[in-house]
């Protein structure tokens, strides 16, 4: 092996001593982390005030790849989590990398209340409609009739929109790629990035060992040809009308930005209403307090 | 894009593609290969030593140091950037 004479340059944003990462072959996870990096890259933040926080699962692993101050939570309680730290620390960017069954199924209910109170987060959700780590279990979003572990005569429940259920619970930021779309990806973290409020982005990716295989739809590099062929781009399309469907056309796009009072500027709002000047605003650890 | 495979000599290049390729974190997805612009890469016959293909640049002339199979790879493995020529200065 030769050594590289040039050095990644998304390496810097990498625990590289914990490479190569436990994702299969064809996986796409791997492909969206570096569509971070590359955004994180673009920003220009100071990485010491990037906080990653995720659940359990192969995306889970995230929070243990980046060089970030990252924590890896209990399973679907990421979000809740990632609140506390914003809340306690206003000057962070909290950035919530899970996937599909840690954040809609275990931790549904979060995603819900974190959206409807506008928490200041961006949460990156890689749908790739099944448990991966856990082995294949039928997730909210696996498609009617699909195999899973646990429904090995097919998945019959109805599916999760997951646009259009981060919209109506009133998210300021929702769009959805594939694992294909790296630039568009990449574009679109960065713009979420520099937004405040509740940030949503889904990824569709592939999972080969255990949806495709069990499908019998190919590998991680077909289901990407599978993306190339059939998705479409509409932005600012209604979220009522992306739903997916098995092997039909993906609507990917920005969907949704819009400007909404996050939790921390409503709640200022509404003390400094009712206890006027005796209301003292919180301060961020590390700042003097206005009062001293 | 349409791309040939001898393109006619550009005089006026000023910079030439690079690819740098770690052989051995790389888990052979050919996401590189499929998805480079120009159809530059390809995969090794030869294995690395976890039985994978790893890319190699089959048509240096063609690459332009886009850097598309550094973003799509999901091993950090690969990277394109672009050197500049010294005649063209």
């Amino acid at each position: 092996m030769s050594a590289p004479v040039k050095e990644n340059p998304v390496n810097k944003y990498l625990r590289t001593e914990r490479m190569p990462s436990i994702w299969c072959p064809g996986c796409g996870i791997g492909t969206t982390v570096n569509c971070f990096t590359r955004a994180l890259d673009a920003s220009g933040f100071d990485l010491d005030k990037v906080a990653i926080v995720s659940g359990i699962g192969c995306t889970g692993r995230v929070a243990g790849y980046l060089k970030l101050d990252s924590f890896h939570t209990t399973h679907g309680r990421a979000i809740p989590f990632a609140t506390g730290l914003q809340l306690a620390n206003p000057d962070l960017k909290v950035v919530v990398y899970s996937g599909d069954g840690d954040l809609t199924a275990i931790g549904g209910n979060h995603l819900v209340h974190a959206a409807r109170r506008n928490a200041d987060m961006l949460v990156v959700c890689v749908n790739n409609f099944t448990y991966g780590m856990t082995g294949g279990q039928v997730t909210p979003t696996t498609f009617r009739p699909a195999i899973a572990s646990t429904t090995p005569y097919g998945a019959y429940e109805e599916t999760f929109n997951l646009p259009r259920l981060a919209d109506s619970c009133g998210a300021v930021y929702v769009a959805r790629w594939t694992a294909y779309h790296v630039r568009q990806l990449a574009k679109s973290m960065g713009e979420a990035l520099n937004k405040k409020g509740f940030r949503f982005i889904e990824i569709i990716a592939p999972c080969p060992t255990l949806y495709l295989r069990r499908n019998k739809l190919g590998d991680g590099l077909d289901e990407m040809k599978f993306y190339r062929e059939k998705s479409v781009i509409k932005h600012g399309a209604d979220t009522r009308e992306v739903n997916l469907d098995f092997r039909q056309e993906i609507t990917v796009g920005k969907f949704v930005d819009r400007e909404r009072p996050t939790l921390e500027e409503a709640m200022e709002k509404q003390m400094t209403k009712t206890l006027g000047s005796k209301y003292v605003p919180y301060q961020s650890p590390g700042k003097k307090p206005a009062w001293s | 894009m349409t791309t040939t495979a001898t393109p006619a000599p550009k005089k006026d290049k000023k910079f030439k593609g690079v690819v740098v390729i770690n052989r051995e974190s790389c888990k052979g997805c050919a996401f590189c290969v499929e998805f480079c612009p120009l159809g530059a890469l390809d995969l090794e016959k030869d294995y690395n030593a976890k039985g994978y293909h790893p890319p190699y640049l089959a048509k240096p002339e063609l690459c332009n140091g886009c850097d598309t199979c550094g973003l799509y790879c999901p091993d950090f493995s690969i990277f394109g950037y672009r050197e500049k020529l010294e005649q063209a200065a």
